[in-house]
């Protein structure tokens, strides 16, 4: 039997729940067709969460493309279809990815390896620093900070997932909560996620509580890695500061649960538990452009 | 002994890509750190190094914590009574400093930094370890007597300070004295 899951209009990290609810109705090994026919939008965390849901499928998924043909361009110019195609029977019209899309920072790019990182902070870095300072405002100085963060969230996937996810940088308006521009970070996978990394530390003694909510609370509040090096768990405390400095937020979605590190202009919940299971680690950074008296 | 070590041309010869500057992973900082080492294998019991970050674009927290901290935890470090070890950091701007700053917070180390006007410690040092490693630094050769004279303490006090200081490798104990890294006999101009 065929599912449909129905992409909603507006795909970004709270409306991927839609998403993963309806898949959590089907069996693993169920086909499944992912319909964004009626799909407008979707942030690069929309956009690579989609590729790693088409990563947890042992029947080989198909994928509707868009309708709209703004869209469907749009997609097509991140890089979306040019993975997905690896990964999904694609339908509809697909496309041929053009470039020149100023808002696209880096396109949608695999990270299997450590060179990965290496070559995803070397693209980033000059663009970076032109969006930061012209578009968002920002001190030229934080550009470093922001190729530091790409690099930390990135290597989450090196080293702790056990396969290889997407990274996604772009800048946009984000009229709904903010109504100032932004640069966000997406980076997905559909690896082991927090709690199995955590479960595999030596000699680890669980708690009553133990779940992917707890798990989360130590990797990304505490800093606790599954390595007993005390110079791990640096990368998201690093993260988190770094957001912390230019009033930014970071949420990191694992397993049945999701945590955020909300700044004021923002009222996401800190903590969600009991999710739909998605495996593996979602983690989006948003930095928003610097208004008067805001952080330097 | 002294060794200059260009940390960019360590890193091209680690990684595969010959355009890479930046010091990003934690594989690639440890990767560079091994072939630090085995460069300082060959050095006598007392070698100064000079570690040099000049072409080095960027550092993240992961590779700070690899090329730094592990190097200072494995060197910078009494426990190590066969060999002394001591490094001294040329051209680190503040585009690497937010991580070193944060792996040397970590483990509780402190390095030497060269800078344009010379060179001053950072990292985690206290009030007296830093006022006496200053001294150090403007009296050159100086040994307890001295130190004490010029900090208006006592000799013991400075003796103390001193061999603090000379187990975190910020200055070398010579048989006249001790020198600050970073003090005479280092300037590269």
């Amino acid at each position: 039997m065929t599912s449909v899951i129905t992409v909603p209009p507006s795909l970004d990290d709270h409306s991927f729940e839609q998403v993963v609810e309806q898949l959590a109705a089907v069996p693993a090994d169920a086909k499944v067709i992912v319909d964004a026919r009626h799909t407008r939008w979707a942030s690069p965390f929309g956009l690579t969460a989609l590729l790693t849901l088409g990563q947890t499928r042992s029947e080989r998924p198909s994928f509707t493309a868009p309708d709209n043909e703004d869209t469907s361009s749009y997609w097509a110019r991140t890089g979306f279809f040019r993975h997905a195609e690896e990964l999904f029977d694609l339908h509809g019209s697909v496309p041929k990815a053009r470039g020149g899309e100023s808002t696209v920072l880096l396109e949608i790019t695999p990270v299997v390896k450590s060179e990965d990182v290496h070559e995803v902070v070397g693209r980033i870095q000059q663009k970076a620093q032109q969006i930061l300072s012209k578009e968002l405002n920002i001190d030229a100085k934080a550009t470093v900070g922001f190729a530091m963060t790409l690099s930390e969230v990135c290597q989450n996937i090196v080293e702790h997932a056990g396969r290889g996810g997407w990274v996604a940088v772009q800048t946009y308006t984000w009229r709904k909560r903010l109504g100032r521009r932004v640069v966000v970070i997406a980076v997905c996978d559909a690896g082991c996620g927090f709690r199995e990394s955590l479960e595999s530390a030596p000699g680890r003694v669980r708690s009553d509580r133990w779940d992917d909510a707890e798990a989360l609370e130590e990797a990304v509040v505490r800093g606790v890695s599954r390595f007993r090096d005390p110079g791990r768990g640096q990368g998201l405390a690093g993260v988190r500061r770094y957001v912390g400095r230019w009033d930014g937020k970071v949420s990191v979605r694992s397993g049945r649960a999701r945590i955020a590190i909300v700044p004021s202009w923002d009222d996401d919940v800190p903590l969600q538990e009991k999710l739909a299971p998605f495996p593996g680690s979602q983690v989006q950074v948003t930095i928003p452009e610097r208004v008067a008296g805001g952080p330097r | 002994m002294m060794m200059h070590i260009d940390v960019s041309s360590v890193l091209r010869q680690t990684v595969s890509c010959e355009l890479y500057s930046n010091l990003v992973t934690r594989p690639t900082g440890a990767a560079v750190r091994t072939q630090i080492e085995a460069l300082l294998a060959d050095s006598r019991e007392r070698s100064l190094t000079v570690i040099d970050f000049s072409h080095v674009g960027m550092i993240d927290f992961s590779c700070a914590d690899e090329v730094i901290a592990k190097l200072l935890l494995r060197y910078a470090s009494a426990e190590r009574t066969d060999r002394e070890a001591y490094f001294l950091f040329r051209g680190v701007t503040d585009d690497h400093w937010d991580a070193i700053e944060t792996v040397l917070e970590r483990h509780s180390l402190a390095l030497v930094l060269e800078t344009d006007d010379g060179a001053r410690v950072v990292g985690m040092v206290d009030d007296g370890e830093r006022v006496a490693w200053e001294k150090v630094y403007e009296l050159g050769r100086t040994g307890p007597a001295d130190l004490a004279s010029a900090l208006g303490g006592q000799e013991s006090d400075a003796e103390a300070v001193l061999d603090a200081l000379h187990r975190r490798r910020l200055v070398m104990r010579t048989d006249e004295g001790y020198i600050a890294v970073g003090g005479i006999g280092i300037r590269h101009d």
